[in-house]
């Protein structure tokens, strides 16, 4: 018979050392520091900024230190740690229309005013492993062209001009926070696109890739894509005015998709929306696909029981928190949770043989 | 208080050492971290909704002479905070000119010049298309 019994903080503390010795590794190499990872490992700190739901480079590489490069483990620490901190307050919505773009593309127009500009990108890379880079040695200098100041319309703000695609209705009202309300169903686009954008990447890259593949399939374009520095501003409370208080590497991903239309209004395209920290151009481009996937009541269309159509579905395992906790529990202590499930299938087998035996008799 | 705030810490720290004597001042309230929740709009036009937080340090602080200086910078570097709010009481004294020409000119360039080169190496990524002529069309 099993009992509950105490125990066990000597091999904790044991393990938590023996952790840290191996988190070091062979103290031959030399250590990483913060620094190094934040400047090398930028895309790794982007990911773990946008899921962590904290915008703080320095913090995310030490979380990501400290996780020995497990990013999930590392946006636990950063979560746990942006509960600890006190709300100063909501800055303004950001400009992205006054982005300072690395990078914007659009697949719809290839003469987008403004032009394609493909900023430091993976594609038309051939994926193959570098070995130089496995030698030390000075990077190539990037080249530099003729930045002239020309604007970056949106893309949607052009066929926005024409009618052809849906507006998206201006608010100034103060939007939900899923950290300070739980969240119910149904809820409101406002909260799915907080979830979202800390959803887990790899859940929101399959729920979009299983909408491409035909559940509840909804076509989208890349009307465009953009990365690049927004700044914040934010009311001071003291001032009485908007001052900026700093500045976010944000992309942002608009999917044009296909039309609706109604007595009262002609075809028109319609929407996804995505927008994520750092430079997290996957992860953007799906949310946009996911977000637009769970407009199909709003929009009038069939909803197809897809799963990436269902609200609850989505948003409720989106979190990789929330489910690597319930997930890992299970590998805690259950000894009397099983202690009873074993004195139930005993019981279980007893009955089921003494039945055979009379049976049998 | 936009320079100051976007300030790389050291930078700002050093262009404060180039001031000289700095004036004796009193805590109004200390650096303090904390965090500040930054939306989005839906589209980039519509409706908000929350994007996540950034860090942020405030603090308040009055000279001996009287001038009250505000901080809020991101990030979680106290020191930075502390030094950003006394510019901003100096910047109400005799001395703004001062700071203006050593602390927040220095740094407004420095931004300008990052700025630039961000933009020129994006210039440089920008594609230029060729069209090629189809028989039919020739």
């Amino acid at each position: 018979m099993y009992v509950a019994v105490k125990g066990g903080e000597q091999a904790i503390d044991a393990a938590h050392d023996w952790l840290a010795e191996e988190r070091r590794g062979d103290v031959a190499v030399p250590e990483l520091s913060v620094a190094q990872i934040r400047e090398q490992m930028a895309l790794a700190v982007n990911r773990v900024m946008a899921e962590g739901s904290l915008y703080d480079p320095d913090l995310a590489a030490l979380a990501i230190k400290q996780a020995r490069g497990d990013l999930i483990e590392a946006i636990f620490l950063i979560r746990a740690y942006r509960t600890t901190l006190p709300r100063f307050g909501s800055a303004q919505p950001v400009e992205t229309g006054q982005m300072a773009c690395d990078r914007r593309i659009s697949a719809t127009f290839k003469d987008a005013p403004g032009g394609q500009v493909l900023g430091p990108t993976f594609d038309y890379t051939h994926r193959l492993i570098d070995f130089a880079l496995a030698a030390e040695g000075e990077p190539p200098v990037a080249r530099e062209g003729e930045a002239n100041a020309e604007a970056m319309p949106r893309v949607t703000g052009m066929l926005g001009r024409d009618g052809l695609i849906q507006q998206e209705a201006p608010s100034d009202e103060a939007p939900p926070d899923l950290t300070r309300t739980p969240l119910e169903f149904p809820a409101t686009r406002p909260l799915r696109l907080q979830a979202l954008t800390r959803g887990d990447e790899g859940f929101v890259l399959s729920m979009a890739y299983s909408t491409q593949r035909g559940y509840g399939r909804n076509h989208p374009f890349v009307g465009e894509l953009r990365i690049g520095a927004v700044p914040v501003e934010m009311e001071i409370p003291e001032l009485g005015f908007a001052v900026e208080i700093g500045e976010v590497v944000l992309t942002e991903c608009e999917t044009v998709n296909q039309f609706i239309g109604s007595k009262t209004e002609p075809p028109q395209f319609t929407r996804g929306y995505g927008l994520v920290f750092g430079q997290t151009e996957r992860k953007a481009i799906s949310m946009a696909l996911v977000d637009r996937a769970l407009r199909c009541e709003e929009l009038g269309e069939d909803n197809l029981g897809a799963p990436a159509q269902d609200e609850e579905f989505v948003i409720a395992h989106s979190d990789n928190i929330q489910a690597t906790g319930f997930l890992e529990h299970i590998k805690l202590p259950h000894y009397v949770d099983f202690q009873a499930e074993l004195e139930l299938v005993r019981k279980l087998r007893s009955e089921a043989m003494a039945e055979h035996r009379e049976a049998a008799e | 208080m936009g320079t100051l705030a976007q300030a790389k810490p050291a930078a700002l720290a050093k262009a404060v050492g180039a001031l000289g004597a700095l004036p004796d001042f009193t805590w109004m309230r200390r650096p303090e971290a904390g965090g500040v929740m930054v939306p989005g709009r839906m589209g980039g036009t519509g409706a908000a909704f929350n994007l996540g937080e950034i860090t942020v340090t405030r603090c308040a602080l009055k000279l001996a002479s009287g001038e009250v200086g505000h901080a809020y910078v991101q990030g979680r570097d106290k020191a930075h905070a502390g030094r950003a709010a006394l510019c901003d009481a100096l910047m109400q004294t005799g001395r703004a000119d001062e700071v203006k020409r050593l602390v927040l000119a220095p740094l407004d360039a420095a931004r300008a010049e990052a700025r630039r080169a961000r933009a020129a190496r994006a210039a440089a990524t920008k594609v230029e298309f060729f069209t090629l002529v189809r028989g039919e069309d020739a």
